[in-house]
């Protein structure tokens, strides 16, 4: 199937310079659908700049990001918006969620902005999931890190993204926890169909990735 | 969960900055409303109160004092003028109507006029029961008398000398309650008519049947025919009558206003002067008065308006620094947003709403309390319901105040929520992360 064949993300030339300095500089990289990814470099090696340029929220200086076939690049910021709305979920490591509402609100708010539907069986399902049904109705600050990594898993998963980028998910995490937020993100991949791509300099998780783009250290 | 909501819990989790921006708003629109409801009702009830009077008739003194007394029945009248002014004014040919006032005592503080029927057709009065006065001594008594004194038909009372409660009693000249009116918004609620021989037999006055020159009001003409028969016994007595004060060895009858109505719109050109020419009298124009009254009234009330106004102003204020600082707090939550896919309108519009929603409960809890101080005061008050003042009333201008308030809560949330929608939503969650 010709679908099935396009690349899920994919970066042509991509070049980005701040103040003169290249800090992004990608010749040609493809990800396919179910090609779950690394996305590998030392600290500065630029993969924060690479994921932003990806979503939408910094424009690169040169070259084409396309998310699902379709342009990320040189486009209006609505339209960003929208295809990162409905093609993207990003988990961060400390940027959970909205401080105001419990764990199962911020679900609802995230499926509601993201997907424009409210199904309230599927995000309770998510939760039972990521093992928070007991934290359902709990806010932000009173989750364990945990509880609140888990909790930013099914935020991202919630709105069904093809593509869902975690930024070092793992780096404060220690061993067990490492695996286990990992099995989280696999598992819960799989159920909703999404792809993974996940930045880290964390070297415990290469082994779990078949694929991965390796940025190299900038002087 | 919808933006809506958000918006509900992001006031939820600051309740007590929230309360505080509402609290501040609802004082400033329930200030700004009640002075609207009392200075519209006031204008209103003013209006209605001199609506076809077109010239006022008394003796020399202040204008304003005047018409305060012969119109609106407050403040003491500047003095009384011969009876033959009435016949003068008549002859005018000027004049269309010409209706006498005599004052000089009250019953239980509402005032005793002695009047023609005339004066109660140019209020639209009508009976509620009984019937019109045809002899001195019978009295018809607007609404809110027959409230305050639950005089029946047929009761009988004496006035007291002097416009206000007090004052020595009339023993030996009661009055009997013939008529009562129906509820009318007017001055005459508050009125008890009588035929002008009445105030001048409680005063003593000997008065003939005096010749014509009342064609124009058949009642009076009627009044006179029964008075010849009944009253006459009545001598001149030197009674302290304020109908004459000072000249008790010669009582004359007196009237205390002639209120006048214009044949034509040339009357306005000449009978003001021809009035003030003659030596005793003056004439004042109610519409010119009631323009000096409301314009004195209109200072203090422009003064508490712009209290009010300051007030709101500074609710604005309060609901900026309360948005201004949870926004600070927020620029997480805010990036976070834009992530899942939210655009740059909609958590500038989030921002918006927020305010929106303070100002929208501040001026809705604003208006409830603005108009439950309206009721309560009425109930406290009944001046101010036979004003017609009413919690029920509600007033157009209120929309403006409404309006204004949510345009106040707007702007102070405008300078966050555009702040909101230049974030550079890299460096925020650079900066966050
Ligand atoms: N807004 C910016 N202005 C100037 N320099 C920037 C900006 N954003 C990133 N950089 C620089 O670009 C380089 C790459 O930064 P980036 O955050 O992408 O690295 P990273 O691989 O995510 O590192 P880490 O593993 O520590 O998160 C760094 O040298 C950083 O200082
Ligand atoms: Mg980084």
């Amino acid at each position: 199937m010709a679908l099935q064949d396009e690349p899920l993300l994919e970066l042509k030339a991509v070049h980005h310079a701040i103040g003169g300095r290249t800090i992004v500089e990608i010749e040609h990289w493809a990800l396919r659908p179910g090609e779950h990814a690394l996305l590998l470099g030392p600290s500065g090696s630029g993969k924060t700049s690479l994921i932003n340029i990806v979503c939408g929220l910094v424009a690169p200086t040169g070259g084409e990001v396309r998310v699902a076939g379709e342009r990320m690049t040189g486009v209006s910021a609505l339209e960003k918006d929208d295809l990162r709305r409905r093609r993207i979920g990003l988990v961060f490591q400390t940027l959970r969620l909205v401080s105001a509402l419990t764990v199962r609100q911020n679900l609802l708010l995230a499926q509601t902005i993201g997907r424009r539907l409210r199904d309230e069986a599927d995000v309770d399902r998510l939760i039972g999931r990521v093992g928070l049904s007991h934290r359902a109705h709990g806010r932000p600050r009173e989750l364990s890190q945990g509880e609140g990594q888990r909790a930013a898993i099914a935020r991202a998963l919630v709105a069904r993204p093809a593509l869902v980028i975690a930024d070092e998910p793992t780096s404060a995490l220690d061993d067990a926890n490492t695996g286990r937020m990992l099995d989280l993100l696999f598992d819960s991949a799989a159920a909703t169909g999404a792809t993974l791509l996940v930045a880290t300099h964390d070297e415990r998780v290469r082994g779990r990735f078949a694929h991965r783009l390796e940025l190299a250290a900038r002087a | 969960m919808s933006i809506f909501a958000l918006t509900l819990a992001y006031l939820r989790d600051r309740k007590l900055a929230t309360l505080l921006n509402i609290l501040l708003l609802t004082l400033g629109v329930a200030t700004l409303v009640l002075l609207r409801i009392f200075a519209s009702q006031l204008e209103s009830r003013l209006d209605r109160d001199a609506q076809g009077i077109d010239l006022v008739v008394g003796a020399k003194g202040s204008p304003m004092q005047l018409i305060l007394s012969g119109v609106f029945h407050i403040d003491a009248p500047t003095g009384n003028i011969p009876l033959e002014t009435l016949d003068l004014l008549r002859r005018q040919p000027t004049v269309g109507q010409a209706i006498p006032l005599a004052l000089g005592d009250n019953f239980r503080g509402f005032r005793i006029v002695g009047t023609e029927a005339g004066y109660l057709d140019l209020y639209g009065a009508e009976l509620a029961d009984g019937r019109l006065f045809d002899r001195p001594m019978e009295a018809v008594i607007g609404s809110a008398v027959a409230a305050g004194t639950h005089a029946a038909l047929g009761q009988r009372f004496t006035g007291s000398h002097g416009l206000g409660e007090g004052g020595h009693s009339h023993e030996d000249t009661p009055f009997t309650v013939v008529g009562r009116l129906k509820p009318t918004g007017t001055v005459v609620d508050r009125l008890i008519l009588t035929p002008v021989e009445s105030v001048w037999n409680v005063h003593g006055i000997h008065h003939e049947e005096h010749e014509d020159g009342h064609e124009h009001a058949p009642s009076a003409e009627e009044t006179h025919g029964h008075h010849h028969d009944h009253d006459h016994d009545h001598e001149a007595r030197p009674a302290p009558a304020a109908m004459d004060s000072g000249r008790q060895a010669e009582l004359k009858p007196e009237v205390t206003a002639i209120l006048v109505r214009y044949r034509s719109a040339l009357g306005a050109v000449q009978l003001p002067g021809f009035i003030n020419r003659q030596t005793d009298l003056q004439a004042a124009v109610p519409a010119v008065e009631l323009a000096r009254i409301l314009s004195l009234v209109g200072i203090g009330l422009d003064t508490m308006r712009v209290l009010a106004l300051l007030q709101m102003l500074t609710a604005a204020l309060s609901i900026f620094v309360a948005l201004y600082g949870s926004l600070q707090k927020r620029q997480g939550d805010m990036a976070l947003l834009r992530v899942i896919g939210a655009s740059r309108g909609q958590v500038f519009g989030q921002v918006l709403l927020e305010g929106l929603l303070l100002a929208a409960a501040g001026a809705i809890l604003g208006l409830l309390l603005g108009h439950a101080v309206v009721g309560v005061a009425a109930a406290i008050f009944p001046e101010l319901r036979e004003l017609g003042v009413s919690a029920l009333h509600f007033d157009p201008a209120e929309l403006l105040i409404l309006l204004g308030a949510l345009g106040l809560g707007l702007l102070a949330a405008l300078i966050p929520a555009l702040q909101v929608y230049r974030t550079d939503i890299a460096r925020t969650l650079a900066e966050v992360q």
